[in-house]
């Protein structure tokens, strides 16, 4: 039989085809755009090649930024990946507290970034704050507009306090979807509670976990708003992330070739790192088929 | 030998249990029978003592375990669903319960080599459960289950998530298997059928109770009452109720069916009689047989059998006749009932009017 075309189809896909454009497409392409050509106003532009890539890929300023991430988003999953499963772990499966404990867990979550960010900068202040306060009156010189290490802590704990939750409500929607016998099961072979964790519960969490994980180091690497709003990268630049160099480059020095060229890398790398990701978590799977 | 006595177990108020007795011998398979809700697994969880009694007490061997837990009772269970752990090999999984348990590893492969080998399991020892098919699945979790060694071995509906020919297969394996070891087996089933073919005891269940408790086919012969013999009847159990008088069973005046010799001892009065779909016959079969008019409803063919849907008087009916037959809607046949399988039963307690025999 002849196969038949019929180009109406075209019709029918052409919303998305628009939609992802205007969302996606286009604003990337403008992107590109930007990080082979220079300019200087008057819309007018000259041809830079990969001057802005060269440049942004040999600057201390970038690399540096870049280790603060990596080491920032690492920090990040290795406390709330154990934490979100520990919580998960020990939330209640029946009862009234299920949904206090729900509500309590998606909390943070409903909170805009910047209020966040308003919260923490507040609380953690020296002089009216109740955490800076508080500490202080202790005898720990705590101030995180001074000193690097408290800006650090302060930057994670406030994403640790953000986002746990979402790991948590990943596991725990992971967690009650094994059916009951296993537990039972489990009680009959005497198994002790980390062999149920291990061999049941950690199995059956795989899935979430690995959404967990993509979800939270994604996020982490592209952290932004909180840490803009308490520290605004600082003391020094020692807590500008990846983002806030760019939007500084981008919007406070006006540098667009640069700041483009920085964009694509930056973009490169997350979607490196989470092909990394996915690929190593999947391939046991693989393995076995 | 395992023994409820009094056994009872209330959730909220409600009784999942009703005080029961049950004594299991050793080297006996017994079948819980009872529809969906019954409390067969309720019942399974109290003997294995993942739940404890809320009154009365568990014996085994003579000793009171009621308040022992399960991880010290030397008990395996199998579920509907397929319980193995995901994320271990199909050898780990068998092994896993004689890790615990501590032995050493030569003792170990060995008994998973031998389970395998009797469960068919062999070359997929290096898999995990998720990359077997269901039936595979289910034979490592009974792989693990025999590898126990245990002393009281439960398997709640092991094949009901099985397809048909995996189902009858494992189910002529299943008592060869389990036979060897002397323990107590458990079996819970909603299909009487299945019930029959496994044999040993039965212990009939509705609404959280043991109806009767005895040999399979003394319990499915002679039910002690009416609920056990709906229990034990699919298609269901073709009932009516009647008046006997000096020679037969009447209906308004009417005689319906002559007395048959094994009901010649109930007294007259009304009371209702039971039978089964299959002692129905389109033709009058041996000498024992009654005629009955009964108008034609609905027929269906299943494979070679064919489900006759009759009104008999107002009552709905069921007969199921060997063979394919293409019968008419809304019409009036003569059927056969063979009046040797009639079972009598009061009206009003619903208990059979000719004791049935004693469990031995």
């Amino acid at each position: 039989m002849e196969k038949t075309w019929n180009n109406k189809a075209w019709f029918l896909v052409l919303p998305v085809l628009v939609l992802v454009a205007f969302s996606a497409v286009i604003p990337l392409m403008t992107v590109v755009n930007y990080s082979v050509q220079d300019t200087f106003g008057n819309n007018e532009f000259f041809w830079a090649g990969t001057d802005w890539f060269t440049e942004i890929l040999t600057s201390p300023r970038f690399w540096d930024a870049l280790w603060r991430n990596l080491i920032f988003s690492a920090v990040i999953l290795a406390i709330e990946v154990p934490l979100g499963i520990l919580i998960a772990l020990n939330m209640p499966k029946h009862g009234p507290g299920v949904p206090v404990c729900l509500v309590l867990m998606a909390l943070p979550l409903l909170i805009p970034w910047n209020v966040v960010g308003t919260i923490w900068q507040v609380f953690g202040r020296v002089d009216i704050g109740l955490l800076g306060y508080f500490l202080n009156s202790l005898g720990i010189s705590y101030n995180y507009t001074q000193n690097p290490a408290h800006a650090w802590a302060t930057v994670i704990v406030m994403d640790v306090w953000h986002w746990t939750s979402l790991v948590v409500l990943l596991c725990y929607a992971g967690l009650v979807s094994i059916p009951d016998a296993y537990y039972q099961a489990a009680r009959i072979d005497g198994a002790s509670r980390w062999s149920v964790f291990r061999h049941i519960q950690l199995p059956k969490m795989k899935r979430v976990l690995l959404i967990a994980v993509l979800l939270r180091f994604m996020d982490s690497f592209m952290i932004y708003t909180e840490p803009f709003v308490v520290t605004g990268g600082g003391p020094g630049n020692s807590t500008t992330f990846l983002s806030i160099d760019l939007v500084k480059m981008a919007i406070g020095q006006f540098d667009l070739g640069p700041a483009a060229a920085m964009s694509i890398i930056y973009f490169l790398i997350i979607l490196l790192l989470s092909w990394v990701f996915y690929t190593v978590m999947t391939q046991s799977d693989a393995e076995q088929n | 030998m395992l023994e409820l006595r009094n056994v009872s177990k209330t959730v909220a108020g409600e009784y999942h249990i009703r005080p029961t007795d049950l004594t299991l011998k050793r080297g006996t398979l017994n079948v819980l029978l009872g529809p969906t809700l019954a409390g067969k697994t309720s019942l399974m969880r109290l003997m294995a003592g993942l739940d404890k009694p809320t009154e009365g007490s568990v014996f085994f061997d003579g000793a009171d375990v009621t308040t022992v837990p399960v991880q010290k009772r030397n008990v395996a269970m199998v579920y509907q669903q397929f319980i193995n752990y995901p994320a271990l090999s199909v050898y780990e999984n068998i092994a896993s319960p004689m890790r615990i348990a501590g032995k050493d590893a030569a003792t170990i492969d060995r008994e998973v080599k031998k389970a395998a080998e009797l469960l068919k399991l062999t070359p997929y020892l290096d898999r995990t459960p998720l990359n077997l098919s269901g039936g595979q699945q289910q034979r490592t979790a009974l792989a693990r289950a025999i590898v126990k060694n245990a002393n009281l071995v439960l398997l709640d509906e092991p094949l009901a998530n099985l397809d048909y020919k995996l189902r009858e297969e494992l189910r002529e394996e299943l008592p060869k298997i389990f036979a060897a070891s002397g323990a107590i087996f458990v079996y819970a089933t909603t299909e009487p059928s299945e019930a029959l073919l496994l044999g040993g005891y039965t212990a009939a269940l509705h609404e959280g109770a043991v109806t009767q408790f005895g040999r399979t086919v003394d319990v499915y012969r002679q039910p002690a009452d009416l609920v056990t013999a709906r229990i034990f009847a699919d298609p269901p159990l073709n009932t009516i109720e009647l008046v006997r008088d000096a020679h037969s069973f009447s209906l308004n005046g009417e005689p319906v069916i002559p007395v048959p010799t094994h009901l010649s001892s109930v007294a007259e009065g009304p009371l209702v009689l039971g039978f089964q779909p299959h002692h129905l016959f389109l033709r009058a079969a041996n000498g024992h047989t009654t005629p009955l008019k009964a108008r034609t409803l609905v027929s269906e063919i299943a494979g070679s059998e064919s489900f006759v849907h009759l009104d008999f008087a107002g009552r709905r009916w069921v007969m199921l006749a060997h063979g394919i037959h293409d019968i008419e809607q809304d019409q009036t046949i003569e059927v056969h009932l063979d009046s040797r399988h009639l079972m009598a039963f009061d009206r009003t307690t619903g208990k059979a009017l000719v004791a049935p025999p004693v469990a031995a």
